[in-house]
């Protein structure tokens, strides 16, 4: 008997594991569709920004309610984790809560601290569920967080809230059991916070119980192993994503823009300034700017996947405050999209679908209506640069497309031919010293 | 006093290198509203007896809008143009009262050729004070009493984390000093960064400056300092919007300095 369920876990764990090692291989290479960047600098910093920001969250406690809320599932998932690891090692070895004998004494402590970071979690999922369904907190209401998005936000709460039942149900009939005597159950001593639940399960059958604790088991771990799968498909991801995000984030100061050295050899020609040193010529498919994810880096499609759709960043855009079409958190998820879009097509014609990021899914409009106030690159708390993206598609518009608004090729002309975005003359720029003289 | 404007060619003429450059900026130099800036910075220099000069007609766009519009060949052609001129001239330290020429010049000049210890003006300003060199300790105070507001401008606030030095400037002042609802990190854009200055704004429901200076007229401040050309002009649009033109300023920091050393 043990033999057949020992199989049958190993199997499915085989399943989920092809699965989801699948997924992460395609999100992989859907990643380096994008521009292979130099990592530069400091990796004492880059190790300090996974360290705070990733681990230790520091960017979100900008926002304390949510920040400890968060804190509790967080903590709750990554330590609860440990209990997953018994439960797997039990469903491979045909053992039952192997933990116990090595652990005597401080098993059931343990079980009940995970129990009380368990209850943590459903409380603060619970509230999650109040701030995005019945308070509606603004930054859950926006026009791309209609349908999927919302959906996804509102499963993950619910999924997390039913694995956790499922822990507290399954610990409470084994208790039960264990009073009884039964000897598939032994003696672990009594759990803090599923004791309570015990009397919900009293007067049933011992073999009822059985099947309600060892549906609970199953319940529970292949929920699990559904939700890590789900978590590759959905904006959850984030909770692996963050750490290697964190690491490769810039480190150079937030106002200065990605230099473009693939042109600075023809500018030079064209000022007539010696090139120095041998020019590499740009790599074959070189854009100005950016059209589609791969022209982008693979920083900036990292951040598409590790985007949680949290909209921070929306919430602070001056565009977004004022009714602009432009949202950060858009073009995060357009970014995410496309390249899903094109990993799909991977296998049939590359590229040759005739869509492509900018047009098919963000908006000149969109583009257009930054500020490059760095807001939304403040407001991640976990290192995204929405801006970045901005930017590489205005170039395109700009240097590809001749596609940028009429007012601002009036201002290039105007620095090309006055030195100046407006159209004074030259001359006149240094009239202010006469002024300031003939004043006094 | 007698204001002495040198230009680097002519320093460079008698063979000498100023000590600081003073870039100007396009708006420092052709903007009605932030000419005034420029002439207050330029009176502090001349009472402090700094050794410094401006470029003159020689200086150029640093190429900012053209970058953040999505031109970067424009960007690059006016940058190596720049450095040309800056390097040519030996020029060491840059101070300048625009955040956009200030960013640009220290952050993107580097990787193309350009290295230049650069100062925003409310940076240098802080130096001047913490060395005595301007606002004195016991002085009468110029502006006790009244309340100011400080506008982040984005390009130094969240662009290069420079919030304290401006602060502290306004401090020297004895004015009370009152935040804004978004400040710091948080400070709202006046709406004019990344190329916005030189078009309208996309549809939408508010002006982002209107926004700005509702935030700012909600603190009761008699006024709204800026350190900013940009900033400057949307505050000033929104308050003449609001038509409170009569009741509260916006002033940038070297006015402020100016007007209460008596310049």
């Amino acid at each position: 008997m043990t033999i057949i369920s020992q199989v049958i876990f190993t199997v499915i764990l085989g399943i989920f594991g092809f699965f989801i090692a699948k997924r992460v291989n395609f999100i992989r290479l859907n990643i380096a569709l994008g521009r292979p960047q130099k990592v530069v600098g400091n990796k004492r910093q880059r190790w300090k920004n996974v360290l705070l920001i990733a681990l230790g969250q520091k960017k979100m406690f900008k926002k304390p309610v949510p920040a400890v809320l968060h804190l509790l599932i967080y903590v709750g998932f990554v330590l609860i984790n440990i209990e997953v690891l018994e439960i797997i090692l039990d469903g491979v070895l045909g053992s039952h809560r192997i933990f116990a004998s090595l652990l005597s004494d401080f098993y059931a402590p343990l079980i009940s601290f995970f129990e009380i970071l368990a209850l943590g979690v459903i409380f603060s999922c619970v509230l999650f569920l109040l701030r995005r369904n019945v308070i509606q907190v603004a930054r859950f209401q926006k026009p791309e967080m209609k349908g999927w998005a919302s959906l996804d936000g509102n499963l993950i709460l619910v999924i997390e809230i039913i694995l956790m039942g499922a822990i507290l149900s399954m610990n409470a009939t084994d208790q039960l059991l264990q009073e009884m005597s039964n000897a598939a159950y032994p003696l672990t001593g009594s759990f803090l916070v599923s004791s309570w639940l015990m009397p919900i399960f009293d007067g049933y059958l011992p073999s009822t119980l059985v099947i309600i604790e060892r549906t609970a088991w199953w319940f529970h771990i292949v929920g699990i192993f559904g939700f890590a799968l789900y978590v590759t498909y959905s904006k959850h991801l984030h909770i692996f994503m963050a750490f290697p995000n964190t690491y490769f984030s810039k480190l150079t100061p937030k106002g200065a823009m990605e230099p473009m050295p693939e042109i600075t050899s023809e500018v030079k020609m064209m000022l007539g300034i010696p090139v120095e040193g041998k020019t590499t010529p740009p790599p074959e498919g070189f854009k100005f700017g950016a059209r589609d994810v791969s022209d982008l880096s693979r920083k900036n499609l990292m951040d598409a996947y590790t985007c949680t759709e949290c909209g921070r960043c929306t919430a602070e855009c001056p565009a977004n405050l004022t009714g602009k079409k432009l949202s950060p958190r858009k073009i995060m998820m357009d970014t995410r999209d496309r390249m899903e879009e094109i990993g799909k097509g991977r296998s049939d014609a590359k590229g040759h679908d005739e869509k492509f990021l900018l047009g098919g899914f963000i908006s000149k409009e969109e583009i257009n209506a930054c500020t490059s106030c760095n807001a939304c690159v403040e407001a991640c708390p976990v290192l995204i640069n929405p801006l970045d993206i901005i930017l590489q598609l205005r170039r395109y518009e700009a240097m590809e497309a001749s596609g940028s608004p009429a007012s601002w090729n009036a201002m290039f002309q105007n620095v090309e031919t006055n030195a100046a975005p407006w159209k004074f003359s030259p001359q006149d720029r240094f009239n202010w010293s006469e002024e300031l003289k003939n004043k006094k | 006093m007698d204001i002495k404007i040198p230009t680097v060619a002519a320093l460079a003429a008698e063979g000498k290198v100023p000590e600081i450059l003073f870039w100007v900026g396009c708006a420092g130099s052709f903007d009605e509203r932030y000419k005034n800036v420029t002439k207050a910075f330029v009176k502090i220099l001349n009472k402090v007896g700094v050794d410094f000069a401006v470029l003159g007609s020689e200086e150029t766009c640093t190429g900012d809008p053209a970058r953040r519009a999505g031109n970067d060949f424009l960007f690059q052609m006016q940058a190596m143009a720049n450095i040309q001129v800056l390097n040519g001239y030996g020029i060491k330290t840059i101070v300048t009262a625009c955040p956009h020429c200030f960013n640009t010049i220290k952050n993107e000049y580097p990787e193309l050729g350009g290295n230049y210890q650069v100062v925003h003006h409310s940076t240098y300003l802080q130096q001047l004070i913490n060395e005595g060199k301007v606002i004195q300790k016991g002085a009468e105070p110029a502006f006790k009493g009244r309340k100011i507001t400080f506008h982040d401008s984005c390009y130094l606030g969240r662009a290069n984390n420079i919030y304290e030095a401006p602060r502290k400037v306004l401090e020297a002042l004895d004015a009370e000093l009152v935040e804004m609802k978004r400040c710091k990190t948080k400070g709202l854009c006046c709406g004019a960064g990344g190329g916005q200055m030189f078009k309208d704004a996309e549809k939408g429901n508010k002006e982002i400056n209107i926004e700005r200076t509702e935030e700012a007229l909600e603190t009761q401040a008699d006024t709204i300092a800026v350190a900013c050309p940009f900033c400057m002009t949307m505050m000033s649009d929104g308050i003449k919007n609001k038509e409170k033109e009569g009741s509260v300023q916006v002033r940038d920091l070297a006015e402020l300095i100016a007007e209460s050393e008596g310049l």
